[in-house]
Formats: C-alpha cells, structure tokens, sequence
C-alpha cells in the first residue's frame, strides 16, 4: 500500500494555515482524550486478534460520529516505516505507535483522521481521540473533542469507573483521560534569559512543557508544548480553562519580551535574524536541529515585522516538511540523514526563494 | 537580586501567583520561603512518568500485596510496578487499595471529578444478535486456525453471556 496524504482532510493538519488567534506565538491548540473500549485488555496486554476485533468496532462506531463519519481510516501496521513517520511528523501519531524504533508495527494499529477530529487506536490505550486547532483555541479543541467523546461513547461502550473515571492503560492519564496542549514559540523568553521562571512558574502551577514532538522530545527551535500535568481530580472545563489562563499569562510575557529586545538591543536581533534568514536562504546542507533553530529565528523576525513578504504559515509548513520523512517522500526514497541534510537545505532554499523576504 | 521579605539573601525561589488573573510575583530567599510554608524544591516533578515509575516502584510498604493478580488478565501488581501499565480495565478493581494509595501521591487525588458516563446497554434481541454472529466467527476462526482471533472471540462470547 503506498500512502496517499492528501486523502487526509487538510492533510490531518488543520493547524498548520496559522489563522487562529496569536498565530506567530501559538503554532497549535490540541486536546486529546484516552480511552478504552470496554471488554478488552488494553492494546499492549491484547492478543492481536483483540485488537483487530477493537479496531473494527470502533470503525463501525466513528460512522455514527458527525466529525469522524467521513474519516480516512489507516492501517499502520500495513505501513511502511517511513510512512508511519510521516503521520508521526504531522502528530497524528505518538512515537510509540509509529514504533520508530521497533522492527515490526503493533497488529490493529491505526488512525482515522476526520475533517476537524483524529482518533489512533491502538495506541497504549484503545483509543486517543485528538483535536487540533490553529493558534491559540484550548476553548475550540475542547468543545470538539466533547462532541466527538459524547456522540463515540454512546455507541462504543467505554471502559469507566465510578471513582476512578475514565480507565486507561497508564494510571497518569486515568480520570478525565484529558491532556490539553498548546505548542508555543517562545524565543524571546529564551533571549531575555527569562524562560527558566516561565517554566518554573509553569510546574508550580501543576502543568509540563515538553518538546515539539511530545513526551520523550527534546526542546528545539525554542518551541514547547505546555500541558496540563495531572487527569484526575478535576473536571475537564476546569483543566482546560486553567491552562488557557496560565498560557495566556506567557503570552503576554513573551510579546512583552519581544519588545524589551526590540527596544534595547534592536540592531544585536536584527543582525541575528537575518543572518538566520541568510543561513537558511542560501546554505547547501542543514541539519534538523540547526534548520529548527534558524527556522525559530526566522519566525521572530516575522512576528516583529522584521521581514516582509513572508508568512507564518510558510513557516509552520517548513517545520513539517524539512523533516526526515516528508524529505524522503518528496525524493521517493528512504533518505540517510546526511542526504537529509543536502534534501532540506535544496527544499528551504526553493521555498524561502519562491516567497521571498524583504527588510 | 534580593529577597522581597528580608531584602538580606538571595531570592532564590520565584514565585508566580495568578488570583482572579491579576499576577503576582515574589521573589524569596531559602529561609522566607520556608518561613511562609513555601517549598524551595519544586514539587512537580519535570518528567511525570519518569518519577511516576519511581513512585511505583518503591511503594510505601514494597512487598504488600505484590502477588496479586487480576483474574481477567492476569497482570500482577508486580507486573505494574516494573512497567507502570495496567492491564485491563479490571486491574483497576483487583488493585483498587494500592491504585487508590498511588494516584493520590501521583494525580494528587484519586477521585474522578470531570464527566460522568454510563456505557449504552445491549438491547436483549441485539445481543442474541451479537452472540450468533460471534459464535459464528468463532467457528470460522478454529476452522483457519486463527487461535488468537478465536481466543479474543470466546472472551467476547463470555462477556456477553
């Protein structure tokens, strides 16, 4: 089978346009829901046979869903590794269920992704619903992500306790099963050297930052993805409305950053971004995590109105495709990281050349 | 910088407060902090699964109990404790006094607090349905062999009855 992206609504990525509310800060919005299906081990303690029987009884489910009726569903254990990487690349799927690093892919793995809704099943738990939204929208993803948990339980029977909540496979996610996110660029924070109480501040208050891919993922280019730490204990409205205050909150600290930097080393970031500019513009080889930070300092210099010409939705297309796996698809085989590094330096130059930017 | 309280020390705990969304911040020594009940380490942890684990791995009394089983998939607890999965939705019950003991040190709670949910029941006429049809699948399955499949099939039968 040959994966066929644009099959996908909004090929699984309606964050990536940059329309939402402070799009050059927030890249995306995104809550997600575990749950399981009632009657089955949970996916890593089933047979494989359970989880194809799971697999089918959530496609019969999603039918009578309004936001999954028309989804694409996908087989990712009848992917290629690269495919899996692909969907992995555009965070349709966690690291764990495109097993980037196993040998063979879990049995009954899958992903149906919807116009504004995704479900990947089998992932640890049966079910991980995920909603995106462009900018910063905690209040649209979740007011979603509800629906399509209301309409999907009132078909599929899911596996709930009166104290405990909603079961998962993972007792960190057991309860509301809710983890709300929000994937942030913060590179003035970084600059001003205030980041560190941001992100103290940030645990005090009982949420996580992470990396642009989620657990286990490194912070590069100055993103992070800022979530809500705990699932229990406290309702769902309650959980989104206190990331959505607390984010709010640095926002506002960063734009307040931005302008400390425009105002007091104006010409030191200017010479900066666009040196960052000149790198990626012209370079012949570059790296993942080098283009990610060039990247970042590119999309200052957009959000200060330093450079025209070029948009924030360029940009958050540019994070996905000088990726491993888009690189690869774009050149029709498995590329090694060093033939990586020549594909993604050739793809920015074509775009950044293509969009242009101008002081 | 020096502390906001005793302006002697170093402020080296930063406190952000948002009440009603109006933002404070403080900024205290050690001794201040403590003083004000404030703690200086930071309690919540950077990486939650990975301090998850270690909460379950060393359990307040760690042999009690370690030999439990759940009857329907039959992880032990010292299952749990080297993994940190459950692995059904019965290891909640079979486990329910060590999980209990666990979620309010992890969760910092361990009572459910968000939507409530009642599972939409099998009619009587469906489920004679369901049951044929998967009787039926069962036998397909121990004709080709596909003991997994059959072995999934039969739990589901015996649910249903």
């Amino acid at each position: 089978m040959t994966l066929d992206l644009s099959l996908l609504p909004d090929g699984g990525m309606p964050w990536i346009t940059a329309s939402g509310a402070h799009a050059d800060i927030v890249l995306s919005s995104r809550v997600r829901l575990a749950r399981n299906v009632a009657g089955f081990a949970f996916s890593p303690r089933a047979r494989d046979g359970e989880r194809l029987l799971v697999l089918q009884h959530v496609r019969e489910a999603a039918v009578h869903v309004d936001l999954l009726s028309q989804a694409v569903s996908l087989r990712l254990d009848e992917m290629t590794a690269n495919e899996r990487r692909l969907l992995y690349e555009r965070h349709l799927v966690s690291r764990e269920l495109a097993e980037l690093d196993a040998a063979t892919a879990r049995s009954g793995a899958a992903v149906l992704g919807g116009e504004e809704a995704a479900l990947m099943v089998n992932e640890e738990d049966h079910l991980r619903l995920q909603v995106f939204r462009s900018g910063f929208d905690i209040g649209g993803a979740w007011e979603r992500a509800g629906r399509v948990d209301r309409e999907l339980g009132a078909v599929l029977p899911l596996a709930f306790h009166r104290e405990f909540g909603f079961l998962t496979s993972c007792p960190t996610n057991v309860g509301t099963g809710l983890r709300a996110s929000v994937l942030v660029h913060l590179p003035g924070l970084v600059l001003t050297q205030e980041i560190g109480k941001v992100l103290t501040g940030l645990q005090q208050m009982g949420l996580t930052y992470r990396g642009l891919y989620g657990e286990g993922s490194e912070v590069v280019g100055n993103f992070f993805q800022i979530s809500n730490q705990t699932t229990l204990g406290r309702g769902e409205d309650e959980l989104c409305d206190h990331l959505e205050r607390v984010v709010s909150h640095v926002i506002s600290r960063e734009e307040e950053a931005r302008r400390v930097l425009i105002r007091d080393a104006g010409y030191i970031i200017e010479d900066k971004l666009w040196r960052a500019y000149g790198t990626l513009r012209y370079a012949r080889s570059l790296g993942v995590d080098e283009a990610m930070n060039l990247l970042s300092g590119v999309r200052l210099a957009v959000g200060l109105k330093l450079v025209a010409g070029l948009s924030v939705y360029t940009l958050n297309k540019l994070l996905v495709y000088s990726q491993l796996g888009h690189l690869s698809l774009a050149e029709g085989r498995v590329l090694t990281e060093s033939e990586a590094g020549l594909a993604r330096a050739r793809h920015v130059r074509g775009v950044l050349a293509g969009e242009g930017g101008s002081a | 910088m020096l502390c906001d309280s005793c302006r002697e020390r170093d402020a080296v705990v930063h406190l952000t407060q948002i009440v009603e969304n109006a933002v404070t911040q403080l900024h205290l020594c050690e001794k201040c902090a403590a003083a004000k009940g404030i703690e200086t380490t930071i309690a919540m942890p950077k990486h939650p699964l990975g301090d998850f684990l270690h909460a379950v791995q060393h359990p307040v009394s760690p042999s009690a109990g370690d030999q439990t089983r759940c009857a329907y998939c039959e992880t032990t607890l010292r299952d749990f404790r080297a993994s940190g999965r459950l692995g059904c939705a019965h290891c909640y019950t079979a486990f329910e006094g060590a999980l209990r003991e666990l979620l309010r040190r992890v969760q910092g709670g361990a009572r459910h607090a968000g939507r409530e949910y009642t599972a939409p029941v099998v009619a009587g006429d469906e489920r004679e349905a369901t049951l044929a049809t998967l009787r039926t699948q069962l036998q397909q399955a121990v004709v080709a062999e596909e003991f997994e499949t059959a072995a999934a099939l039969r739990d589901q039968i015996r649910a249903l009855e």
